[in-house]
């Protein structure tokens, strides 16, 4: 069929047929372990490899479409592959292949459910997953968004058997598809009444700023619910931690982005229209959601709840660099549209690398401890350096600290805030910069989150005895996370490079790319080179110079003397691993200084009590004030049925009855 | 782009404030125990301190990981990378071009967060209050100091603060209503970023209010001398961007040789004041509790929030 070379997208369905060949062959051996984590999971690490490569090489060129003969009859699958879509398979390629050499060597016997089936589940999950980025049709799209949906469900809820996995994976479904009805309508809309549900015919179609309002409000709640937009966030702490370490990552790398970039696909390529104040409302709903994020995650004391809550501010921050470049094409203003649109591109892939480094390392954690509290950890970089060095990469990575891949992004979404002022409203010019200012302070609490994350497990002193026994992670799981690793160095110290990839999606999207003022790789200057520049490469080789210049100037001129003792401490004596501060305690700060955000209980102990206990709980006040009373509605509603439904025969036959009598009369 | 006299510059800034950190550090401490009638020990006290410590072995308690050694290299070599940054002398600086002020604001994040997780490392009760106190101080601090950078930037419509610099040292001299925000709000930030009095205070080991010595409870010999050196480094780069962004006339323009030898007066002059009144600042102020400090720096990054605004409205 193909005469040629083959092409980026014939190269992506023959990754999606390998995936799906894979999970066949995990159902046939379900119960063989070693076949499917030594085997078949490294397999796929090698397909997602070429699926990156494949996105690569679609960056570059025009779209390429292609209609399978599958789907309904009149309305076969189409899929298309333009540097957006191409962007983003690069993006799950590259995650995947780390994360599926890590599954190699995390799962294990007698965990969840049998090897076999995850391996169908998970390999599932990424085929659907690239599939959603490439179809070019509503038809098409909700089918793989479906799967996606539901494969990912069963992966969440792997370990069935535990009654709160059980109804995380409730809740994730529920949220999944209120966001999947929405994102329906919205295509409804789009179609704009000609009944054609291709995305080419949508692109076509000229709206009214009426229905052009409708879809961008079902695209922002539908994509919303599944990036885990405040109010919609809710499933993320809950499946996150329920999930095996592999499929948090996957979920929160790559899963989350596929909703980003079907908000992309909508409001830049679908929808024809562009209305400031989308722009203010998505900027706002992404202020929202990163503060919001930030700081539950200050106070968790859940590792991988922790990590759920900072994927929240990351999406939050995702889509204000959204909101600004919706804002400025509104304005025509596309010079500057491409660079938020480039700083939300690159925070997504760098959001990718970093937290799914993370939570590969919690998974390594988890193995090793049986442990996820916070509180029962400790000291973890003397038994697991490998995971705890790596796992420091990604911790200053997502604390937006140079010379690493999250701060290049943070630079890119601030130097769009300080180009703002050139907007023609003076009411936004005055937003803007209190908009900055709260970007700023979310990078800042970043950073304490990330301490805290940090330095509670992995340094200190064990908290409990049982970390004496901890192990370090296998040779596949190493594997996995130097990967990681290496993209997050790697996309800090070379953005040039990353934003040449970027620059031919925006072109796409916007006919204009950012581009780099200044001249060769050494140095990222946006728009011109005396408004801002930064050189990373430069900046780490600098650091790294001055520090070893310190270092061997000190052993030259005085000595490298070192005498071990215990640890001082004010001349305290008795240390006990008790006395650190705990999860609870690192959170104190945020939880003062932030507490309107918090339902917060405490029990404060009697001077009296025999046995004092201190206790708080922190839960999230949207739970009380919008779910809970949407539960509640949605209970009272149904009981309604229960005045039918009375569970006694004669009641039943009655019915019989009145419904012959009714159809006698109008049959008659 | 790239030229001889500004790398000459740059070398000379750098090598300056690495040698002049610990002799400002001194002048405070010195004006401080004239305007308590002691005698002090002179400004040159620091430099004796770092030469003593240097020479005394380390003490390293058992727990302790190859973080808590290196930490003291990163933070000496990352606030030596600031002081490269910060136009002091000359604006003419190639280092400029890799590292704007929000890479400087970075910079001072990624010193912050090495030393927290150091002073978390080995353990200790003092060590994590340390790092907690730090931390929260960092979270209001850095957005404060964030903004009164783009405040500048703003005006000179750069973020690279050699060009900002040369930007404001063109203005006409008046009072520039933003700037004036913005400068009680990076005075603010300065003394809680340096363990100053009303947040912090450098000179006692008080177990209840420490902050910044919590952290370093632990080190000692030539890694507590880096650290102590940085720490003054600290204070010196944190003066020097005060006087680039709120007092810039002296620093050399371009490859102006001349001025950049008539700078370093200027400079010095500028500095000696600017240390005498911290000084006062600290002598007058009492100690704040700890939970008031987030009140303190909630003030200072609503000021240079102010500051912005402020500049939309009238300025621009």
């Amino acid at each position: 069929m193909i005469d040629g070379p083959i092409t980026p997208l014939a190269a992506s369905l023959a990754a999606v047929i390998a995936w799906l060949a894979i999970a066949l062959a995990g159902v046939m051996f379900p119960k063989n372990l070693r076949l499917v984590s030594h085997v078949l999971f490294p397999t796929g690490a090698l397909v997602a490899l070429a699926l990156a490569a494949a996105g690569w090489s679609g960056l570059a060129q025009n779209a390429e479409t292609l209609i399978l003969p599958l789907g309904l009859p009149d309305l076969p699958f189409h899929l298309r592959m333009d540097a957006l879509s191409a962007f983003f398979l690069l993006l799950l390629g590259s995650v995947t292949a780390g994360v599926s050499v890590f599954a190699a060597g995390y799962l294990r016997r007698g965990e969840g459910t049998l090897p076999g089936l995850q391996c169908l589940y998970y390999h599932v999950f990424i085929a659907s997953m690239t599939l959603v980025l490439l179809a070019d049709d509503a038809y098409a799209f909700m089918v793989f968004w479906e799967t996606m949906a539901l494969s990912s469900y069963f992966l969440v809820t792997s370990d069935h058997r535990k009654a709160e996995i059980r109804s995380a994976g409730f809740l994730y479904l529920l949220v999944a598809h209120v966001g999947a009805v929405a994102i329906l309508l919205c295509f409804g809309v789009l179609q704009g009444g000609t009944g054609d549900y291709t995305f080419g015919a949508m692109r076509e179609v000229q709206h009214t700023a009426f229905w052009g309002g409708i879809a961008f409000g079902l695209a922002l709640f539908g994509f919303g619910a599944k990036a885990g937009i405040v109010p919609l966030h809710v499933w993320l702490p809950e499946a996150h931690p329920a999930a095996p370490s592999p499929v948090s990552a996957l979920m929160s790398a790559v899963m989350l982005k596929t909703a980003v970039y079907g908000f992309l696909r909508v409001m830049f390529d679908l929808l024809d229209m562009q209305v400031w104040w989308w722009g203010v409302i998505v900027l706002a709903a992404g202020l929202v959601t990163a503060l919001y994020g930030v700081v539950f995650s200050a106070v968790q004391s859940d590792m991988k709840r922790l990590l759920a809550y900072s994927s929240v501010e990351n999406i939050g921050l995702v889509f204000v660099a959204a909101g600004l470049a919706i804002m400025f094409r509104a304005y025509d203003m596309h010079a500057l549209a491409a660079l938020a649109l480039t700083a939300m591109l690159y925070h997504a892939l760098n959001h990718a690398f970093f937290k799914s480094l993370l939570f590969l390392a919690t998974g390594s954690v988890l193995h090793a401890t049986r442990e996820r509290a916070l509180g029962k950890l400790g000291g973890l970089i003397h038994r697991m350096p490998w995971v705890a060095w790596l796992a420091l990469v990604g911790t200053l990575a997502i604390a937006g600290l140079p010379p690493l891949n999250g701060f290049v992004s943070e630079w890119l979404l601030l130097q769009a805030f300080l180009f703002t002022p050139g907007l023609p409203q003076n009411y936004l010019n005055m937003l803007v910069p209190v908009a900055a200012a709260a970007v700023a302070l979310t990078a800042a609490l970043a950073g304490y989150v990330m301490v805290k994350f940090y330095g509670v497990i992995f340094l200190g002193q064990p908290r409990e005895e049982k970390l004496a026994e901890a192990h370090d992670c296998g040779p596949w799981e190493r594997v996995g996370l130097v990967w990681l690793a290496a993209g997050c160095v790697l996309l800090g110290v070379l953005p040039v490079y990353v934003i040449g990839m970027i620059d031919s999606v925006t072109h796409t999207l916007l006919g204009r790319s950012l581009g780099n003022a200044a001249q060769g790789w050494l140095y990222l200057a946006p728009i011109h080179a005396d408004r801002a520049s930064y050189g990373p490469f430069l900046f780490l080789v600098v650091i790294v110079v001055v520090v070893l210049l310190a270092f061997l100037a000190v052993r030259l001129f005085y000595h490298g003397r070192i005498r071990r003792g215990p640890a001082w401490d004010c001349g305290f004596p008795h240390q006990t691993a008790r006395m650190q501060d705990t999860a609870e305690g690192f959170g104190q700060p945020v939880r003062q200084v932030f507490e309107p955000f918090f339902r917060m209980r405490r029990e404060l102990p009697d001077p009296f009590d025999a046995v004092p206990r201190y206790r708080v709980s922190v839960e999230d006040h949207l739970w009380y004030w919008l779910y809970l009373p949407v539960a509640w509605t949605a209970d009272k509603v149904t009981s309604l049925v229960t005045l039918l439904q009375r569970g006694r025969i004669s009641v039943y036959l009655m019915y019989s009855f009145c419904t012959l009598l009714l159809l006698l009369l109008f049959v008659r | 782009m790239i030229s001889a006299s500004g790398v000459a510059a740059q070398i000379t800034e750098l090598f300056l404030a690495v040698a002049l950190a610990p002799l400002m550090t001194g002048w405070v401490n010195q004006c401080r125990a004239w305007l308590q009638n002691k005698s002090g020990p002179g400004p040159l006290q620091p430099y004796r301190m770092l030469g003593k410590l240097f020479q005394k072995e380390s003490v390293i308690a058992y727990g302790a990981s190859p973080l808590f050694r290196i930490t003291p290299y990163i933070l000496f070599g990352g606030m030596c990378l600031a002081a490269a940054i910060v136009p002091t002398l000359a604006t003419d600086l190639p280092f400029n071009t890799a590292a704007d002020a929000i890479a400087l604001v970075g910079l001072f994040a990624l010193v912050r967060v090495f030393i927290s997780l150091a002073a978390m490392d080995i353990g200790t009760a003092f060590g994590t209050l340390g790092a907690r106190r730090e931390m929260m101080i960092g979270f209001l601090a850095e957005p404060a100091l964030l903004m009164v950078l783009f405040t500048a930037s703003l005006i000179s419509q750069s973020t690279s603060l050699s060009i900002t610099v040369g930007k404001l040292l063109q203005m006409d001299l008046a009072i520039y209503p933003s700037l004036a925000f913005a400068g009680i709000a990076f005075t603010m930030v300065l003394l809680a970023e340096n363990a100053r009095i009303p947040i912090d205070n450098p000179a006692t080991h008080l177990e209840l209010t420490m902050i910044h010595e919590a952290m370093i409870l632990e080190y000692s010999g030539r890694h507590l001398a880096l650290i102590e050196w940085a720490a003054s480094l600290k204070l010196f780069v944190y003066a020097c961007i005060g006087i680039a962004l709120f007092l810039p006339f002296g620093i050399a323009q371009g490859g102006d040789s001349l001025g950049l030898i008539l700078a370093l007066p200027v400079l010095v002059a500028k500095l000696a004041v600017g240390g005498a009144l911290l000084a006062v600042i600290e002598t007058v102020s009492a100690k704040m509790r700890i939970f008031r400090a987030p009140e303190f720096l909630g003030t200072a990054f609503l000021l240079a929030v102010l500051g912005m605004l402020v500049h939309f409205l009238l300025e621009s």
